[in-house]
């Protein structure tokens, strides 16, 4: 039998080529290509007045400058809203290059096409643009007061405005026995891949034909919205994602000005064209996430039962809305994790503000629901003097309660309905490894050596695996060789080994003669992208099943060709043999060349298949009526709903009592994502969701001025974790398959990221005994917490057993 | 983030370097590591005409201990002076001060008269010099002169270092026998620059200290000494007197600095942390103290 | 170095031997040397992450110490020996894996533990593991996680990267003795 492959921890295909200088980036590629820069809006809300590019037009390797005026027909249109929703009745997008006006620092004005970058720099330096400046509304409290307006014609800066409710609300909370409410924040953030953006076109003037290199998430999608921005037939525009160094969400977005431009430019000019984003363009032109103020009422029982869940979001969604009101759903549907919330109403209002526009970044709104309903966990437990625990295991789904239909519309319009999970037996399991119920001793030690610690709790659940669709092609050459590809594209998550190991295990082929291609439009036309961590169990499944029907098309060549029952057959290794007769037996390269009838004999496979070439029936055609010649199948898989994968994770921190730095000593995560194709890319996906969590709950933030300058547009002030920063992470698994796809799999890419601020927050205010309701949090922030909660501005929390209540105690510090 | 163009100069004495520095004025930047510049180049926050790289001039690049200091030339990289036992067993500070300089990538390329020369009051080499009472050597038009610290530091990024004149080396005083330090800032991220930061010598004389003084980092406009004397003088290390007299030292240095606030911290907050900071540090260059004594 | 002229700008003949090899290409002062070597010389092995000297993306050997190409112009470089991720596959304990290419231990062991997601950020990470293993064989887990403390990566945590650290500092060892062994 052929070694296991699906499931195994197998080393990656890719990273032969990624360590030793092989892999192609974005700007890697092109040393030919102009090169494109651009001069952005230095202001957050300001009429353009004059463009004045004469000083610039004369420097040496300049080849074109362009503004709005320049764009012919749908270049100059409004970018796309790619996702419309009923409820987002005021959805705005910008153009590729702004026309009038602009909405926040960083919009693109003029674009300069020059000989390298630095000349291209040089120009946009010359370039002087007059602006008469209107007044900013920065912050989700200004948005929302909606006394000055992003645009004009949308007023109070209101998007959208949309509520859902399952049962009645009112009633119930009217006649729950406890209610409580909860104010919450939670700031901007950013994906912030080590590699930002890129695009690079070539235009093929004698055959009219396009290609663009992008580094994005969906090169289809890109691939489609360039062809209709400049008119092209999709036949005569393809599209490759190259290596993609991380996108984390912010590369989902398409077009982006850059993808429309470039090309055209590329077109116009007759000659390559690339624009490799830099760092500060990446902070102010490229997409944050997370920021919204939340306020949830709660109404339960003495025991902790949720009745009634009321909540409001107010989320930032930025100067744009290219890509819908998919964060805000997602809170809102989320936020409901592995609970049942007795009965529940959300209601969001998505607001303009002159800053970079917001769309998903890893987690995509998860992580802000998680919040609120895990702070409200822990309220409702500090409220009954209950365990923490306990709480949240008293509302639990129970896996007999699986499937649980919420009521709700997910973000792809279709039923939140859970698939499976099995809660109480992650709790179990998280409890074990962080030692939850030994927490109480190792405090009193840790109070007794004059340190302040506390134990943090937050679980989530994560739909995965959205539609509509992916597909898998494969294809098998006489050589042997297996050619895999799928069209959503890789930012790092070794697609081209688990896509790989699916095959092999399928096929029974080796891994070694797997070759995957992923995000090129060429190999494959149709697919969505890789977002809502989807890959493996869209592109997986598709991949499967596209393998089963190359296994069935194998063996029912190689059975006629050995004249035996495909029911006999087994594939071992790249080899069809007679079960129990091994040497009875042909290769799947021999297949291949049975598959294809040719005339030509033109390597060893081709010729070896000629000793069964006695074989064929004179009456029947060479290749039958129902087959297709080659060696190949595709597939699509496209299910009827998300998966949902789970989580639980616990940590331990210390604060110190003087400073208010934080540290965090234990970080443990219980992982449920079903059937794991690769555990060690499944850890590893964890590993680096958890950094990025702790970076937004500790470190990472979007400090806006109020006239809309972001301040800290560099690596040397917003503060993404090095290795010094990041905790050892513990996880451990556990499988619950989902019964919905071929593999039992469901998305593992976001999770690591979504309860980390819940988490955290939660151990803060166990160690400091007071609410902690806003993230991320810094010392000087924690310190000023201190400061008022001293100052009776902030109440302790009722807890009635501990010492750790009161601030700077052990300090020689006043805190006032 | 490219560069604006420049003039290359690459001078390869001292007096070559003068010259072209004379000529070019004010449109002329040293570079010598370029950590600190090139950043700023990199994002046309400055864009010189002229840069006067001076990596190729001879002899610049040692470090040179004598009875009264250690001396450092213009072309020795941070990681040079932290590996040098030689200037660690003069100067433990150096090192206990350089391993918090950015980060080993950096401080491979970065010269430590350069980042006096740079005069980042959240630098920790300014600090350091004048902790160390130390001295910046000057090559000019007009020959050579040296720049005590005090009067080298005019403000924020300000030095009192000309146009035509180039910065040849530092002198890094030593301390009395018997001096213990240390030196500690606390940072958002490792290897950051720092909230705040601290450095200070405490000489114990017969078991009481004799002489004390420190240096910060971020919380000052201008490097700048506080005499710890009146708070620490004569009082014997490790012994409730001396808890009382830490407190007494923490004070005033809360009282000497003038921090800024910025978006990672308030000023109260600096305050507050370097006051704790030099109650953690003391003790260590104390106990460093005794060890020498 | 001559210099030419290119419109107003003058132009450097800079010479540097990359991984062993020696290049020279005419270029303006301002050419950064991470552009220099991704650009002129095609070796874009090493990539650009910030350029302002933070993320460690571009760091190189240069004289055998990692430094941030970002933060050195090419003029300078001249005459410099500097050695890229392409070239850490020729170093003595270098062995070709099954799949052909060329690993110093340190490559090996980043493929062993995972050690890398996208990519993008190892190239900085291996220069500066491969230093740091030359001068610290034997590092504790807490030095392996502050050797990599100047490096970012947004990908995988660093807990692989601790690991391929420690690993990798194994794999030298193994390596080292089996070359003693041929050789006695």
């Amino acid at each position: 039998m052929t070694t296991q492959m699906f499931g195994a921890p197998i080393r990656r295909k890719e990273d032969p080529r990624l360590l030793t200088g092989g892999g192609r980036y974005l700007d890697d590629l092109g040393h030919d290509a102009l090169a494109a820069a651009f001069v952005r809006s230095p202001h957050a809300h300001a009429r353009i007045v004059d463009i004045d590019a004469s000083d610039a037009v004369d420097v040496e390797g300049v080849v074109g400058i362009y503004v709005h005026e320049d764009l012919p027909g749908r270049v100059g249109e409004p970018l796309p809203l790619l996702i419309p929703h009923p409820t987002l009745t005021h959805g705005r997008t910008g153009y590729a290059l702004a026309k009038d006006e602009v909405n926040h620092v960083g919009e693109p004005i003029v674009m300069v096409v020059a000989s390298d970058r630095y000349v291209a720099e040089d120009a946009c330096q010359r370039i002087r643009v007059t602006y008469e400046q209107l007044p900013v509304v920065v912050g989700i409290e200004a948005a929302r007061a909606g006394e000055l307006l992003v645009h004009d014609d949308v007023p109070d800066n209101v998007a959208a405005h949309m509520l859902q409710e399952v049962g009645d609300v009112e009633a119930a909370m009217a006649a729950a026995p406890r209610t409580l409410t909860l104010d919450l924040d939670i700031e901007r953030s950013a994906c912030m891949p080590m590699e930002g953006k890129g695009v690079y076109a070539r235009w093929d003037r004698d055959r009219g034909e396009l290609r663009m290199y992008s580094s994005t998430q969906t090169s289809t999608g890109v691939r489609a919205a360039v062809a209709a921005k400049l008119d092209l037939p999709l036949a005569k525009v393809e599209c490759i994602a190259p290596d993609v160094g991380g996108g984390f969400g912010v590369k989902i977005v398409h077009p982006w000005p850059e993808e429309v431009l470039v090309p055209w430019a590329a077109i116009r000019l007759g000659r390559p064209v690339k624009w490799a984003e830099d760092r500060r363009e990446h902070f102010i032109s490229a997409a944050h996430e997370r920021g919204q103020l939340q306020q949830v009422t709660v109404g339960f029982d003495d025991e902790g039962h949720l009745l009634a869940l009321d909540v409001k979001l107010w989320h930032d969604n930025g100067a744009y809305t290219p890509y819908g009101i998919i964060v805000p759903i997602i809170t809102s549907t989320q936020l409901l994790g592995p609970y049942k919330p007795g009965t529940y109403r959300c209601e969001f209002w998505s607001l303009y503000t002159n800053t970079v526009l917001v769309t998903p970044y890893r987690g995509a709104g998860r992580p802000q629901g998680c919040f609120a309903m895990e702070r409200t966990m822990d309220a409702i437990a500090d409220e009954l003097g209950l365990d923490r625990a306990e709480v949240r295991s008293r509302n639990f789904i129970l896996p007999t309660e699986m499937p649980w239909d919420h009521g709700l519309l997910f973000q792809d319009g279709r039923p939140l309905k859970y698939d499976s999970g099995d809660f109480p037996a992650s709790l179990a399991k998280l409890k074990s490894l962080v030692g939850w119920d030994d927490f109480a001793d190792y405090r009193r030690q840790a109070e007794a050596e004059g340190r302040k610690v506390g134990l943090g709790i937050g679980c989530y659940v994560e739909g995965t695996g959205v539609g509509p669709y992916e597909g898998g092609h494969i294809q098998i050459e006489t050589s042997g060789r297996v050619n895999v590809s799928t069209g959503l594209t890789s930012q790092g998550q070794g697609h081209e080994t688990v896509f790989a190991q699916i095959v092999a295990q399928e096929l029974g082929v080796r891994m070694e003669d797997v070759f995957v291609t992923t995000g090129d439009t060429r190999k494959m036309a149709y697919a969505v992208g890789t977002f809502a961590s989807r890959a493996a169990v869209m592109s997986g499944s598709a991949i499967a099943l596209a393998a089963r029907n190359v296994r069935a098309k194998a063996l029912r060549i190689a059975a006629d060709a050995l004249e035996v029952s495909p029911d006999d057959l087994e594939i071992v290794e790249g080899t069809v043999r007679v079960k129990g007769a091994p040497a009875t037996s042909m290769s799947l390269g021999t297949v291949s060349v049975l598959s294809n009838p040719l005339r030509y004999a033109f390597d060893e496979a081709a010729q070896a298949a000629t000793q069964f070439a006695g074989t064929f029936d004179p009456d029947k055609p060479p290749v039958a009526d129902d087959e297709e010649p080659g060696l190949e199948g595709k597939d699509f898989y496209s299910p009827t709903q998300a998966t949902f994968a789970n989580g639980m994770h616990a940590a331990i921190v210390e604060t110190d009592p003087v400073t208010a730095e934080i540290k965090i000593l234990r970080y443990c995560v219980i992982h449920d994502c079903g059937t794991m194709i690769n555990p060690m890319i499944v850890e590893g996906q964890v590993h680096g969701g958890v950094a990025q969590g702790v970076g937004g709950a500790l470190y990472e933030r979007m400090a806006y001025d109020e006239s809309g300058q972001l301040l800290n547009a560099s690596f040397m002030d917003f503060l993404m974790p090095y290795a010094s920063e990041v905790p050892t992470i513990e996880a451990d698994h556990l499988e619950t398959p989902s019964p919905l796809n071929p593999l039992g799999i469901k998305g593992a890419g976001e999770a690591g990221c979504i309860p980390v601020s819940a988490v955290i927050a939660s151990a803060i205010e166990d160690a400091e005994g007071f609410p902690i309701t806003r993230m991320p949090i810094s010392p000087y922030d924690l310190w000023e917490l201190r400061r008022r909660h001293a100052d009776g501005e902030i109440p302790s929390l009722h807890r009635t057993s501990s010492t750790t209540r009161t601030s700077g105690t052990s300090s020689k510090e006043p805190t006032a | 983030m490219k560069p604006a163009p420049f003039e290359h100069h690459a001078p390869l004495t001292v007096e070559q370097a003068v010259s072209v520095l004379s000529e070019v004025g004010h449109e002329g930047k040293v570079l010598a590591g370029g950590q600190s510049l090139i950043p700023i180049l990199n994002m046309r926050l400055a864009s010189p005409a002229h840069l006067v790289d001076i990596n190729r001039v001879a002899g610049l690049d040692s470090v040179e201990v004598t009875p009264e200091a250690v001396r450092v030339g213009a072309l020795v990289r941070h990681a040079g002076l932290e590996r040098s036992e030689e200037a660690f067993a003069a100067l433990p500070l150096l090192r206990q001060a350089l391993v918090n300089v950015a980060h080993p990538a950096i401080r491979n390329r970065g010269t430590t008269v350069g980042s006096i020369a740079h005069a980042d009051a959240a630098g920790e080499m300014p600090a350091i010099l004048a902790l160390t009472d130390g001295v910046v050597e000057v090559a000019g038009p007009s020959g050579s002169r040296e720049i005590e610290w005090p009067d080298f530091f005019l403000g924020a990024l300000e030095t009192s270092l000309a146009a035509e004149e180039l910065a040849v080396a530092v002198r890094f005083g030593r301390f009395p026998v018997g001096t213990g330090t240390a030196f500690t800032e606390a940072a958002r991220r490792h290897g950051d620059y720092a909230m705040a930061g601290v450095g200070v010598a405490v000489t114990v004389t017969d078991g009481v200290v004799s002489a004390a003084r420190a240096s910060f980092v971020s919380v000052t406009d201008v490097p700048s000494v506080l005499d710890l004397g009146p708070a620490l003088g004569g009082v014997e290390p490790g012994t409730a007197a001396w808890d009382e007299a830490v407190e007494d030292a923490a004070e005033a240095v809360r009282e000497h600095v003038d921090p800024e606030g910025d978006i990672h911290a308030s000023a109260d907050y600096r305050r507050m942390l370097v006051t704790e900071l030099t109650r953690r540090v003391l003790p260590q260059a104390a106990d460093r103290a005794g060890a020498t004594a | 170095m001559t210099d030419t002229t290119q419109g107003t700008e003058t132009l450097h003949d800079v010479t540097v031997t990359v991984n062993g090899v020696r290049h020279s290409a005419s270029v303006p002062a301002r050419r950064l040397l991470s552009d220099f070597l991704r650009h002129d010389l095609e070796l874009t092995g090493t990539h650009v992450g910030c350029e302002h000297g933070v993320c460690g993306a571009c760091t190189v050997l240069v004289d055998g110490s990692p430094m941030r190409s970002c933060l050195m112009f090419a003029v300078t470089a001249q005459a410099h020996e500097i050695t890229t991720v392409e070239g850490l596959g020729t170093a003595p304990d270098a062995r070709v894996a099954p799949t052909g290419e060329s690993m110093n231990p340190v490559q090996q062991a980043f493929a062993e533990c995972h050690g890398l997601q996208c990519g993008f950020c190892t190239p900085g990470f291996l220069t500066t593991v491969t230093a740091y293993l030359d001068e610290n064989p034997a590092p504790t887990s807490e030095e392996a996680r502050e050797a990599i403390s100047g490096n970012l990566c947004r990908c995988t945590g660093y807990q692989n990267i601790v690991k391929s650290v420690l690993r990798a500092a194994e794999i030298k060892a193994e390596r080292a003795s089996e070359t003693a062994e041929v050789q006695s």
